[in-house]
């Protein structure tokens, strides 16, 4: 399969003061469509900002970051969020749901960006919210549900525009292991049957075992490849 | 589900705070309001000025009186078309708190004058034919409870000793702004008291009232008037009704600039109150803000969401105020002493200035937060600890 997603050189670095920190070392990387990606690496090791910069919420010092064609790094803040909107689905460790929306209208969220009617609104809604088994919990608000719960309504309006490429960070972080591993059979799902291609950022062996493919990060630099 | 609906849910978020919020608006609100209506009561007697209207006073100081004989020169003059005149009298009607104008007029011209006071013909009639008459307001028959053929009593002061009046006629205002609250009785009947016992204070009167054809002609006519009667015992001084209205006003600048000031200073305040509402609910908000951005919301969504909670609150803040302003502006012109402000009312202009403050004050407040959200970057959001 080609690849989606291509990272080339790509450099990151921070500045505090005057002082800059580099955070990403030289990057190169290509991910297939339909792969399902685990990085890991210790804390600090530049794993969330390479999956921020994959994603488009932050943009490379140097390099380029091309997606499906597109090299996110050269686009503006209006256009990256556009294609933001349409192209990526994003999993929080903490869910980051909207507290005073129900499960509903959390998942809705992303559609108002979209041209589409209330009524395929809904029908986009409920799909989602079915694909992630929370059909009967719409009207619920996260507080009425338990972290497991919340998690999965993350997911379905990760998935609910359809993107192609779906990015976690730390998605189980925050769960109990039961908890966890129903998010890790949906994500495997949502790879398999509907083809996304998922990037996840995890700490934990035992989630990054459910990716095709696991690569390390150490001090920016991208270490090592296993299949 | 709407972004209108996300901004009324975010509205109500923290209820008390936006509560307390709303309630310090509105009150700041009718405040606002009060203070203005106080301040534009004091000018209703500007207002009400008649621009073909001179009055003609002593030179040195309004207390002191002017000679009956004054009248007839003036009426000699060009463009002068009757001239009346009219002298404070003073004393207490029932207690002190009883406030409002008691004059000693001519009735043969001062209703000619004064066509702004409403007065049924009979009735007026009645009044210049009976010397121990009197005309009151409406507003002084309404208060007091007074009709035609009741007697009232006054306790002189300027003019000492107790005088009885009858009332013959209740007048009208013609105007929003024409005092109705002033009670008007016979020079004579007054003059000739005096001329018995205080004969010194005979054959004065306080000031003249000079109605002209011409309101284009009152610096002329006010010039040849002072002409008439320079260099005599009793020099005048004569302005348009409105300048003489002013100078009394001037002598309570300093109070009116201090609440002009201070009502200007509590659209501050509620500016200051709703900002720091609208900076709290955006900061607790900053990691969601991160999160609408991260779906691909635009700045232009975010800023939407921040300015319409903070008209949402301000509008309400400010319309619950303005509402309430008329019931407490009746409220307190029912304390105020009639004669102190006889016209008491709020002003159109009032809630106008009162309503665009807050919508104003909703846009200013929000200007901040929208500013800090834009600015912050997801990822600085994400990381954001409240």
């Amino acid at each position: 399969m080609p690849d989606i997603i291509k990272v080339q050189d790509v450099n990151k670095s921070y500045w505090r003061d005057s002082i800059e920190i580099p955070v990403l070392n030289n990057i190169t990387l290509g991910i297939n469509e339909g792969e399902f990606l685990a990085l890991m690496g210790p804390s600090g090791s530049g794993k969330t900002t390479l999956l921020n910069l994959i994603s488009g919420i932050d943009k490379p010092s140097s390099g380029k970051i091309i997606i499906n064609g597109t090299d996110i790094a050269g686009l503006g803040e209006s256009a990256l969020a556009k294609w933001r909107a349409s192209n990526i689905g994003f999993v929080f460790q903490f869910y980051n749901l909207i507290p005073v929306l129900t499960a509903y209208e959390n998942v809705e969220l992303p559609l108002l960006l979209t041209k589409l009617s209330k009524a395929e609104r809904r029908k986009h809604v409920e799909t989602a919210l079915n694909i992630v088994n929370l059909g009967d919990r719409i009207d619920h608000y996260p507080k009425q549900l338990s972290g497991g719960q919340e998690q999965r309504v993350a997911i379905a309006r990760a998935i609910v525009t359809d993107p192609i490429i779906l990015v976690a960070d730390e998605p189980t972080g925050d769960l109990d292991k039961h908890s966890a591993d129903e998010i890790l059979t949906l994500m495997e799902r949502l790879n398999k049957e509907f083809n996304k291609t998922i990037i996840m950022v995890t700490h934990d062996p035992h989630a990054a075992s459910k990716a095709h493919v696991t690569r390390h990060l150490e001090k920016g630099d991208l270490i090592q490849e296993a299949v | 589900m709407k972004i209108l609906k996300l901004i009324f849910k975010n509205t109500l978020r923290h209820k008390l705070r936006t509560f307390l919020t709303i309630f310090g608006i509105a009150i700041a609100v009718i405040a606002f309001g009060v203070l203005r209506t106080v301040v534009t009561a004091w000018y209703q007697g500007v207002e009400a000025s008649a621009a073909n209207r001179l009055i003609v006073r002593q030179a040195v100081s309004f207390i002191f009186p002017l000679p009956y004989s004054y009248r007839e020169k003036i009426m000699q003059l060009p463009d002068v078309k009757e001239v009346t005149y009219s002298n404070w009298f003073g004393g207490t009607y029932i207690d002190q708190s009883n406030f409002f104008a008691r004059l000693s007029v001519d009735p043969e011209t001062y209703f000619d004058v004064y066509n702004e006071f409403v007065l049924p013909k009979d009735q007026l009639e009645t009044f210049k034919k009976e010397r121990n008459s009197c005309v009151i307001g409406v507003e002084i028959a309404k208060k007091f409870n007074l009709k035609v053929g009741d007697v009232m009593t006054v306790d002189g002061d300027i003019y000492p000793g107790r005088w009885e009046f009858i009332v013959r006629g209740i007048y009208q205002p013609k105007l929003k702004s024409t005092d109705a609250t002033q009670m008007l009785f016979h020079w004579d009947y007054v003059d000739e008291r005096m001329k018995q016992e205080m004969p010194g204070r005979a054959g004065d009167v306080g000031w003249y009232i000079v109605k002209i054809g011409n309101p284009a002609n009152s610096s002329i006519v006010s010039r040849q008037i002072d002409a008439l009667f320079k260099n005599s015992s009793a020099e005048t001084k004569t302005e348009t009704e409105s300048a003489f209205q002013q100078d009394f006003i001037q002598a309570s600048g300093a109070i009116i600039t201090s609440m002009n000031f201070i009502s200007f200073i509590i659209i501050g305040i509620i500016m200051l109150v709703l900002g720091n509402t609208m900076i709290m609910s955006a900061r607790e908000r900053t990691r969601e803000y991160a999160v609408f951005k991260t779906l691909g919301f635009s700045g232009k969504h975010l800023a939407g969401l921040i300015m319409g909670e903070s008209l949402i609150i301000s509008i309400l803040g400010g319309g619950i105020g303005v509402l309430l302003t008329y019931p407490i502006v009746a409220g307190i012109g029912e304390f105020i002493p009639k004669g102190m402000f006889p016209v008491f009312d709020i002003e159109p202009v009032t809630l106008i200035m009162a309503a665009l403050a807050a919508l104003i004050i909703g846009i200013v407040a929000a200007i901040f937060p929208i500013h800090r959200a834009l600015k912050t970057k997801i990822i600085e959001g994400f990381r954001f600890v409240g």
